[in-house]
């Protein structure tokens, strides 16, 4: 089995709160949207970067492309992201997606997660940094949010 | 992150996500799931690959009209990791026989880590306790821990240890990056800690601690889990 097969099924199955989906509904076309992203990468600022294991985010910059990983865990792929970080934070590709019309545009801010969280109840991250990570996407009319894990 | 993808929705903000691992979105459910069969740390698939990066972000896209969720929707194409074949990278030769092998080899690497810096602009994953003149320091320190002593010995708490390995990693994959053609996913991480003195000397320092009954964080996430 390969190294990410048994990553896979050591993590399958694994129990999560139990959340009903609710559905936003746009109100305009993606043309009009502005698209954020919101990474559980671990990624922070260059100068800011630590060893990552709460369930605080961080504000990127949306131009801002010296990002540092601070993810705790050593167990995915390092290398794609290092050599490309659009492979896991596609922040060139949306603005060539706005200069092209398909998006309306790209939100002032991205957002940042660690993604494994040591919390089984989430409950940070459902009351606290969550909302207020949602917060500050809305303050800035964000419509659109891509998460992309690692 | 399919947790938070419900709180953003519930906030107003429409989402669509990525995963890679189609278990762990069925469980918890998120509103509008692209599943992606990727490797684990490459979720738009292909660095490099703008063409190929913006396919995946639209059928994203096409998700958010999508109001009957949860929806999840595999993408067509599969990407396989290669961690069973390391990248195959020229090592440089013995410089200084009198130091420890792994901090000669280390030495020997730090043209290729300055070419790669130069090559993304000066972007690097090394930082989170040391900058590049301060590897060799970092493992100095994990060659006292395969000797014998505990992380406690040499100063480090658990968070330290694992950002350490973390670091010498960084520097060593992105080194690699300059050396070697191959460097599919998990091909560098096999080639350092199964290929190079300094990644076996990691996997040594861990199977000591583990032995030792030295702190259970740290030992578990010196390494990757795969990496035996």
């Amino acid at each position: 089995m390969s190294a990410d097969a048994t990553i896979r099924s050591n993590v399958t199955g694994i129990p999560g709160p139990d959340l009903t989906p609710t559905a936003t509904v746009l109100d305009k076309p993606l043309s009009e949207c502005k698209v954020a992203i919101c990474t559980t990468a671990g990624l922070r600022l260059a100068g800011d970067v630590k060893l990552w294991l709460d369930a605080s985010f961080t504000v990127l910059p949306a131009a801002a492309r010296d990002l540092q990983l601070s993810h705790f865990s050593p167990n995915f792929d390092r290398s794609g992201l290092t050599a490309d970080i659009n492979t896991a934070y596609p922040a060139d590709r949306l603005s060539e997606l706005a200069e092209a019309g398909v998006i309306g545009s790209v939100a002032t801010n991205n957002l940042s997660f660690m993604g494994a969280q040591m919390d089984a109840t989430f409950s940070t991250i459902i009351h606290d940094s969550g909302p207020a990570a949602a917060q500050v996407l809305l303050d800035d009319d964000v419509d659109v949010v891509i998460f992309t894990p690692v | 992150m399919s947790v938070l993808s419900h709180v953003f929705e519930k906030a107003g903000l429409a989402t669509v996500g990525i995963s890679l691992v189609r278990g762990q979105a069925e469980t918890v459910k998120p509103p509008r799931i692209l599943n992606v069969n990727f490797p684990l740390g490459r979720p738009l698939g292909k660095p490099d690959d703008a063409e190929f990066q913006t396919s995946v972000l639209m059928a994203m896209f096409e998700l958010l009209p999508r109001t009957d969720v949860p929806v999840l929707v595999d993408f067509p194409e599969m990407i396989e990791e290669q961690g069973s074949e390391p990248s195959s990278c020229p090592m440089p030769p013995r410089h200084n026989p009198d130091l420890n092998a792994a901090i000669d080899e280390a030495n020997g690497l730090r043209n290729a880590y300055d070419r790669n810096l130069e090559a993304t602009g000066g972007r690097t994953l090394l930082g989170r306790v040391a900058d590049v003149d301060g590897v060799v320091g970092l493992i100095e320190k994990i060659i006292e821990i395969e000797g014998g002593a505990s992380i406690a010995d040499v100063g480090w708490d658990p968070t330290a240890a694992i950002a350490a390995s973390q670091d010498i990693r960084a520097y060593y994959e992105e080194a690699g990056l300059q050396l070697a053609d191959n460097t599919g996913a998990r091909q560098l991480e096999t080639w350092f800690f199964h290929q190079t003195e300094t990644g076996q000397l990691i996997r040594r320092a861990r199977d000591g601690m583990r032995d030792r009954n030295d702190d259970k964080l740290a030992t578990t996430y010196l390494a990757p889990m795969t990496q035996g």
